[in-house]
């Protein structure tokens, strides 16, 4: 496929793997924040090809990983409610609750569906106008214009039977939070591509002077990353502390001002519990007042609950850099993708389950040891 | 989640609602995607689709720098030259 298959080269990647070696003199820790980049990073193995000294950190960028267990068991809670249609991005499904899944609540009867669009569940609210048609809208500053126009036409239109369920989050402020910490050793970032299409870079300006750190706006092909990490070293190198775009075919400085619009237009900026990470100040969306009336958590009269996470989980450190997959005592055993216990193993995005996936062999047969 | 995918627009109109909407090719695959947040859009222009909204067009020029720079550094002739005989794969 034209603008995918040229970015797999493996020529052109053995060139820039070169390039970077010649650069790279001392050791760097880089943190790519997409879970879309960790899984092609670790699918094509690309961590392994880097200089010794290069490690590759990854960022809490997968919104399945983040989505706190208190909006799951609220999913579980409106789907398991007789004249309700749940609709769901199909990797929503798995993710356990603190008792159940999505998945349960469908074999027990309830009407859940996996829709590819939020367009979808509003048709499917026009066409079942006897029920309640509830979209789970989760996602990070990519999908937030999306679910915005599922709702603005909603409204437009007066579908009153459609609400969304809405858990978005917000790339920058976890960035701060990441780097702000005490125990951070990040020092440059691959920023993700698909969210920058959408806001642009400029809020990432005044991150990268603060606490001096590079900052690469970057694609998600195997040789998009190298061009980034290569960006990314070069300035760590030489004392830099930019903000640059490597992925310019799909993104300009300032975003996509009329899907920024739709975003203002529909939600506000508030605080959000990061699953595995907790509470961040205004690091997330919430419905604005005038559209309360679509809003799920409002319509059903949902309680605010806490959960706590499994003890033994320490996907929050790992979701900022500070562990690795590996280093888990219960990566693989205790914990599988099968039966995770919690954040960065539940969805094929997140960090820990891309190592189970692509490194599970080579983990196994270094224990067999 | 975050994934969004280039896809060739075929054919462009308007929904029941009066927003702009494509037919996009993906490689074969058609996909009907909503166009409302790339005004500029254009028949035959690559967009980037996400979860049936395009979030962005292809900038053509841009796409070509990433070759254009390991051209420049000299490294893309050099290996081709290293390679000359090895497998192919």
């Amino acid at each position: 496929m034209k603008y995918i298959d040229e970015y797999r080269d493996p020529l052109a990647a053995k060139s820039y793997l070169h390039e970077i070696r010649k650069i790279t003199t001392r050791p760097w820790m880089i943190m790519e924040i997409c879970g879309g980049q960790t899984h092609s990073i670790v699918k094509y193995g690309l961590d392994e090809l880097l200089p010794k000294e290069i490690t590759l950190v990854h960022g809490p960028g997968c919104p399945v990983c983040v989505t706190p267990l208190e909006q799951i068991d609220k999913a579980i809670e409106i789907a398991s409610k007789p004249g309700v249609i749940f609709c769901t991005f199909g990797d929503m499904l798995r993710v356990p609750g603190s008792k159940r899944d999505l998945l349960m609540v469908k074999a027990e009867g309830g009407d859940v569906r996996m829709v590819y669009s939020p367009l979808d569940a509003l048709k499917c609210a026009k066409a079942n106008p006897d029920k309640e048609i509830v979209f789970f809208a989760v996602g990070f500053e990519t999908t937030a214009p999306a679910n915005a126009m599922a709702l603005f036409q909603a409204s437009r239109e007066n579908v009153s039977n459609f609400s969304l369920l809405t858990s978005h989050v917000l790339v920058p402020p976890a960035m701060e939070a990441i780097l702000s910490s005490k125990e951070n050793r990040v020092q440059g970032f691959l920023a993700a591509g698909h969210v920058c299409a959408i806001m642009g870079y400029e809020e990432y300006l005044p991150i990268a002077l603060k606490y001096q750190v590079p900052m690469v706006v970057t694609g998600f092909e195997p040789l998009d990353l190298l061009e980034g990490i290569y960006f990314c070293i070069r300035q760590l190198e030489s004392g830099e502390a930019k903000v640059e775009n490597q992925y310019s075919r799909a993104v300009q400085r300032e975003g996509n001002r009329p899907a920024q619009l739709m975003i203002e237009e529909v939600f506000e900026v508030i605080a959000r519990k990061w699953r595995g990470i907790g509470e961040i100040p205004q690091s997330g969306l919430g419905v604005r007042k005038k559209y309360h009336p679509w809003d799920a958590e409002k319509k059903f009269n949902l309680d605010d609950q806490s959960v706590s996470e499994p003890a033994e989980c320490v996907s929050g450190q790992i979701l900022r850099g500070i562990r690795k997959p590996m280093e888990c005592p219960a990566f693989g055993g205790r914990c599988t993708p099968e039966h995770p216990l919690g954040a960065t193993m539940v969805s094929t995005e997140g960090a820990c389950a891309a190592y189970y996936r692509y490194r599970a062999r080579e983990i196994r047969e270094e224990a067999a040891l | 989640m975050c994934l969004a995918v280039p896809g060739k627009i075929l054919f462009m109109d308007h929904d029941e609602q009066g927003y702009a909407r494509g037919r996009i090719d993906f490689g074969g695959v058609l996909k009907e995607v909503n166009l409302a947040y790339v005004p500029e859009a254009k028949v035959g222009d690559y967009a980037i689709v996400h979860v049936g909204f395009a979030i962005s067009l292809v900038d053509e020029e841009e796409a070509k720098k990433v070759f254009g720079y390991l051209k420049k550094i000299g490294e893309l002739g050099e290996l081709q030259e290293e390679s000359q005989g090895e497998d192919p794969r």
